[in-house]
């Protein structure tokens, strides 16, 4: 260990930063600054420190090594919202692990930012501008107080403006501070001020040079010093022209770096790579920043006006292997659809087009065998999905510029395999699966129409009888969708229609298919898997179609009757004795905690940059075909590569969303006052005056000796123990927006891209329901305030108390949502929407209760009886036959 | 000058053991505590173990002789709590500068005895962290609020720093350091009390990484604490308490690799049991230190909570047979 390497500036927040002399250039965050923000400065001055922290932390987030902190502004005042920021951000370790700045030119403000900070800090800033006695007692109790300190090139005459003013006040500090201070001098931190440039006034132009010369100078004679400056100050001629300005900051770095420049203020978002500015760009700026013209300053105008209107919007390009651009034709067209690339497919089908007879045989010659190895490729478990979904972008895109060639060719029309109608069902809106469906058979030359969701019977029917589709595709995800099914499938036979149907979604299953559709009509099959949809429809068009028909009908009445006689063997108790082995919990001893607050909650313009940690991936990567744990799927041996491709790409979804703001998060939720009334939960409002309840349903199947037959009343305290109990609700949304952005990639042919953000919707939208929960167990409620636990840890539900969903297997009674919209005023208050069949629209929400109780779990109801479903029908006031509908997935008939 | 700065050059010095595990053998009931002094003091007293500096100065002495006896060449004064913000607890914020003074006087009193030419004794005055948090809310919704301030915490620390210049300590040692604010202002006041006496006196600050996560309390990293508290010259820097010696190894490497000032350590004897005792032996300590040694991470090594004399004497017994852990030049304490 040599002396050399051990003096350079050490700071700490909770965690440590050493400027070590080959560490890389250390960036300040600027943004928590008063002066230099209007927007930290609103917040500051309305006390809504909550977001103010959220600057802080989007700062420390985006990589800002160390935080300014600047309160210095006439309406506030200042020492006291340093003391309180300061403590602010002491409680939040994820902002508190960098050190603070604390920027003041007020003496009081200072002292009183460093008697709060366990951390080594910086002092931004002190001068000799009060002569040397004040810099002198300043510097002593700064060293004192154990913080670094920013000094700037300012003395009792005033501030540096040349290079030659700027050593003198540097060197003469710098003696001060080392030898009559006794100040360690890696803890200097110079700032020999950073001017403007472009100002068109002669004296500035040297403004950027004389920095870097002086700031050379500092650290080749003012041993173990450091430099530092804020950046942005030399670009503010070009305010508002951000693209000038970054360019200007990158340059400005750049050279100031090479000189010795090592730390800096400055806004990360306002920076270019410097690489990646433009040559002519680029070129301009220097001439400017390193005053190398006498018409620099008005050239770099001449081209701000230029670019001005150009609404810049930041694109980062890979690069790319071109060498497949050298290839015969065919083989780059292969190329493109095999590999999902649509950046030169219109050149490559018009060089065909010009060479084909016809612009048809383009379609049916050049792309059909593009994509028929996309198929060979998919089949045999070579590609996956996600390139698929690709590979059919591309081949939508040459199919729509041949479009019009087609059409003024009149003699010919596009032959497809076969005519396919898709439809998600009546009072669904889930269609993520129909839709890759539809992309698959698309790439397989099959002719697709699309119906979109809640697709109600009539149309379907009108649809069938009007394009004559050799297949029909149904989809759907609510349990209610099930029976929508069959009454599709009822009214197409009605009307003696037989096309085949393909059942699929989520909930649907073989069973269902074999027990409740099958007997009501000619030829169903259940399908859930993309990759097996081709085949299927393949056999279903084949000559021999009939034959397959009928294996499928006896595979399906084989299914059926294995299936009822084993569903037979398992055994139910009556409903009265169910309620009877209910959980008994110890009331007097279950610690009821009482919530912090029970207001109605609404939260509006969530960022969902924060909700980027809870998501789930393992069910994004089931939605494409790719079935693994996250994130041992990224390394999985067959489909590793491709998860991680999608998995990067969605990565760059996500940053777009976040960028351009295009999802919108909302949610709406409130704890009440509640009793267990037998299997319903009584609510209460604040006066314990009732507003409704949740009618519950108990499990009937036969439980071993001391097992309970649950119910969800069981976690909340029943009304005769006296005891106030609470439940909570919620709905969160990450839905709006996907209708426009799906809009906007439907035009562009683009359905990767829609079934992706689809996909990511519905990510965020349970990633949002993880974080409220968290947020109401440690605060809102506030009975679990101490948990701290990873995501995995949230994913696998390690926490305590519970949040069920209605339609989902403990409460699968999809009508309880019509209770919490009442309670809540959702669709009010947030816009989510129920569908006729209750379906949440957007698709991209997510409600349920909150229970509390450490004894709560979640469970599956499993089948119950006609005698609950009897009391059930009571209960909700509707009739045995509709309640029967509504459970129908779980009910067992005798 | 002390010859301390002269003696931590030349081999590892051992520091004493816990004082409450031998005070807790002398069995003191309340009436002993209180003492003919306090008899009809209006608040309990019993657990208060620096009063006994006061009311059974004969006991303390003679822990401090068992631990002289035992090897050490540095014994902490029975000064922990003797500030006027943890003596607020007992009602006694008027008694401290005379707790101070008193304890010193004792340890004094003690080394006098034991000290020779070839092995000088050494009394380190115990500031212990207080029992409030400067950066650390007691309250979880108002994250904000603090129980205690900087200037405060400042001004207590100074009366018991002045109190034991008075009576002539050798060492300030600020240790069991949970909130590394706190510690800043103690040291702020060592250094005010330094320069209006004129005085240079050798200080040691020891933190406490309180679990396996290696931070403390208030949430700092190993390297992020020392940055902290580097400002102002330390005879040394380093760890005790919470951790017995095997769980404060890695962290004490990873301060031997950064400190530019010489190191110490007075870990737990183990972690406790399950009825909050200390069990671990001499001997299992002893093997678990010598690693210390052959890895040269140490200048000075004693313990904390659990340990005893025996503990100590096989701390000294092998602490004896190793070189201690050299420093650069330029950080050595007599430069400043």
């Amino acid at each position: 260990m040599s002396t050399q390497t051990n003096r350079y500036l050490k700071l700490s927040g909770l965690e440590v930063l050493n400027v070590r002399p080959e560490s890389n250039f250390i960036n300040i965050g600027e943004r928590t600054n008063v002066t230099g923000s209007r927007k930290f400065f609103r917040l500051i001055k309305e006390e809504n420190y909550e977001e103010a922290l959220e600057i802080a932390r989007d700062q420390v987030e985006n990589g800002a090594q160390i935080i300014d902190i600047n309160m210095d502004e006439g309406m506030l005042d200042g020492k006291k919202e340093m003391v309180h920021f300061l403590n602010l951000i002491a409680s939040e370790p994820d902002i508190a692990r960098v050190p603070v700045m604390i920027d003041s030119s007020k003496w009081e403000i200072i002292e009183a930012g460093l008697q709060v900070i366990q951390g080594k800090g910086v002092v931004n800033s002190i001068s000799l501008k009060e002569g040397e006695e004040a810099f002198i007692q300043q510097a002593k109790t700064i060293l004192r107080y154990g913080a670094a300190v920013v000094v700037m090139a300012f003395d009792e005459v005033g501030q540096a403006d040349t290079y030659d003013r700027r050593i003198e006040i540097c060197e003469r500090s710098y003696k001060v501070l080392v030898q009559k201070v006794g100040f360690p001098p890696e803890d200097i931190i110079f700032d020999p001020n950073i001017f403007p440039v472009a100002t068109g006034i002669k004296e500035h132009e040297t403004n950027a040079i004389d920095f870097f010369r002086a700031t050379k100078w500092i650290r080749e004679n003012l041993p173990y010093a450091n430099v530092s400056g804020g950046v942005s100050n030399v670009s503010f001629s070009f305010r508002g022209n951000n693209t000038i300005r970054e360019a200007m900051h990158s340059v400005f770095l750049y050279h100031g770096i090479q000189h010795g420049l090592n730390l800096g203020i400055v806004n990360p978002s306002l920076l270019e790579i410097y690489d990646s500015i433009p040559k002519n760009l680029l070129e301009l700026v220097e001439d400017v920043i390193l005053n190398r013209r006498e018409d620099a300053t008005e050239r770099l105008l001449a081209f701000a006006e230029e670019i001005k209107n150009d609404g810049n919007h930041k694109q980062k390009k890979k690069t790319q292997d071109l060498s497949w651009r050298r290839e015969e034709l065919q083989s780059r067209i292969n190329h493109a659809l095999v590999k999902g690339i649509d950046s030169f497919i219109i050149e490559d089908v018009e060089e065909a087009r010009l060479l084909a007879e016809k612009p048809l045989t383009v379609i049916e010659g050049n792309l059909m065998e593009g994509m028929g190895i996309v198929g060979d490729l998919f089949g045999s478990g070579k590609m996956f999905l996600p390139q698929v979904v690709k590979s059919a972008r591309v081949m939508k895109k040459a199919v729509a510029y041949l479009q019009p060639f087609i059409e003024e060719d009149k003699d010919s029309s596009v032959k497809s395999a076969g005519k396919i109608v898709m439809a998600t069902v009546k009072g669904d809106v889930h269609d993520i699966g129909k839709n890759i469906v539809s992309v698959v058979l698309g790439c397989n030359n099959y002719e697709i129409i699309d119906l979109g969701v809640m697709v109600p019977p009539e149309k379907i029917v009108e649809t069938v009888q009007k394009e004559q589709p050799d297949i029909l595709g149904l989809s759907g995800l609510i349990t209610p969708s099930l029976d929508e099914m069959i009454t599709v499938s009822k009214a197409l036979k009605k009307e003696k229609i037989s096309v085949p149907i393909l059942i699929g979604g989520a909930t649907t299953s073989k069973a269902h298919t074999a027990v409740k559709i099958d007997p009501e009509y000619d030829a169903v099959v259940h399908v859930n898997d993309a990759s097996k949809a081709v085949t299927v429809v393949g056999n279903l068009l084949k000559n021999n179609r009939e034959d397959y028909k009928k294996t499928i009908k006896s595979d399906y009445q084989v299914f059926r009757e294995k299936f009822l006689t084993r569903t037979k063997k398992k055994q139910y108790v009556d409903y009265q004795k169910s309620t009877e082995n209910r959980l008994n919990l110890n009331w007097g001893k279950t610690l009821i905690k009482k919530p912090q607050n029970i207001d109605n909650q609404i939260i509006e313009g969530f960022n969902l940059k924060y909700l980027i940690n809870y998501i789930d991936w393992t069910p994004f990567f089931k939605t494409w075909n790719l079935f693994g744990k996250f994130p041992a799927i990224l390394e999985d041996e067959v489909v590793g590569e491709e998860a991680t491709k999608l998995y990067e790409d969605a990565l760059d979804f996500i940053e777009m969303i976040l960028d351009e703001n295009l999802l919108k998060a909302k949610a709406v939720f409130q704890i009440f006052k509640a009793n267990s009334v037998g299997d319903t939960i009584e609510i209460y409002d604040e006066k314990n005056e009732y507003l409704d309840r949740f009618i519950t349903l108990r499990q009937q199947g036969k439980k071993s000796e001391g097992k309970p037959n649950l119910s969800l009343s069981d976690f909340i305290a029943p009304k005769e123990t006296g005891l106030e109990d609470y439940i909570g609700c919620f709905c969160v949304t990450t839905g709006f927006g996907t209708e426009e952005l799906v809009k906007k990639f439907e035009e562009e042919n683009d359905d990767y891209s829609i079934i992706m953000v689809k996909a990511l919707a519905d990510r965020f939208a349970e990633a949002f329901a993880e974080y409220l929960h968290e947020q109401v167990r440690k605060d809102y409620w506030g009975y679990a305030k101490e948990e701290t636990f990873s995501n995995d840890e949230l994913i696998k539900e390690k926490y305590k108390g519970i949040r069920p969903a209605p339609g989902y297997p403990a409460c699968p009674d999809h009508l309880e949502k019509k209770t919490i919209w009442k309670l809540l005023n959702v669709e009010g208050v947030i816009g989510v929407k129920l569908t006729e069949n209750l379906a949440m629209w957007p698709a991209a929400s997510v409600s349920g209760y909150y229970f509390a109780n450490e004894n709560a779990r979640y469970f599956g109801l499993g089948k119950i009886k006609e005698d609950q479903l009897k009391v059930y029908a009571e209960k909700r006031n509707i009739s045995v036959e509709e309640a029967a509908k509504w459970l129908a997935p779980n009910l067992e008939l005798s | 000058m002390s010859t301390i700065l002269n003696d931590i050059k030349k081999r590892i010095l051992v520091l004493d053991g816990a004082m409450g595990t031998m005070i807790q053998r002398y069995n003191f009931s309340e009436e002993d505590y209180r003492g003919e002094r306090f008899a009809d003091f209006s608040h309990d007293l019993k657990g208060n173990n620096d009063l006994l500096s006061l009311t059974q100065p004969e006991a303390i002495q003679e822990i401090h002789e068992k631990y002289l006896e035992s090897g050490a060449d540095i014994i902490e004064t029975n000064t922990f709590s003797s500030t006027s913000i943890a003596m607020e607890d007992y009602h006694m914020e008027d008694l401290v500068y005379e707790l101070n003074f008193e304890s010193v006087r004792i340890a004094k009193a003690a080394t006098k005895k034991y000290s020779t030419k070839e092995k000088p004794r050494y009394v380190a005055g115990s500031i212990g962290p207080t029992n409030r948090t400067a950066s650390l809310s007691p309250d979880v919704s108002r994250p904000a609020f603090r129980a205690i301030d900087f200037e405060t915490l400042r001004k207590s620390y100074k009366e018991q720093i002045n109190a034991m210049v008075d009576a002539e300590v050798d060492i300030l040692l600020v240790e069991t350091i949970f909130d590394t604010l706190n510690a800043k202002a103690a040291l702020f006041a060592i250094e005010e009390v330094k320069e209006e006496r004129s005085l240079n006196i050798p200080i040691m600050v020891s933190g406490t990484i309180t679990d396996n996560s290696g931070r403390t309390l208030s949430g700092q990293t190993v390297e992020a604490f020392l940055n902290s508290i580097s400002h102002i010259p330390l005879l040394s820097v380093g760890f005790n308490c919470a951790l017995g010696a095997k769980q404060l190894l890695p962290f004490l490497e990873r301060l031997s690799v950064e400190s530019k000032f010489h190191t110490s350590a007075h870990p737990n004897a183990g972690l406790p049991n399950a009825f909050g005792e200390y069990d671990e032996t001499a001997a299992e300590m002893q093997a678990i230190i010598e690693q210390y040694l052959q890895e040269n991470l140490i200048n000075i090594i004693g313990g904390c909570c659990g340990t005893t004399p025996e503990h100590i004497r096989a701390i000294a017994d092998i602490a004896a047979k190793y070189e201690p852990r050299k420093i650069q030049k330029d950080y050595e304490y007599a430069n400043k």
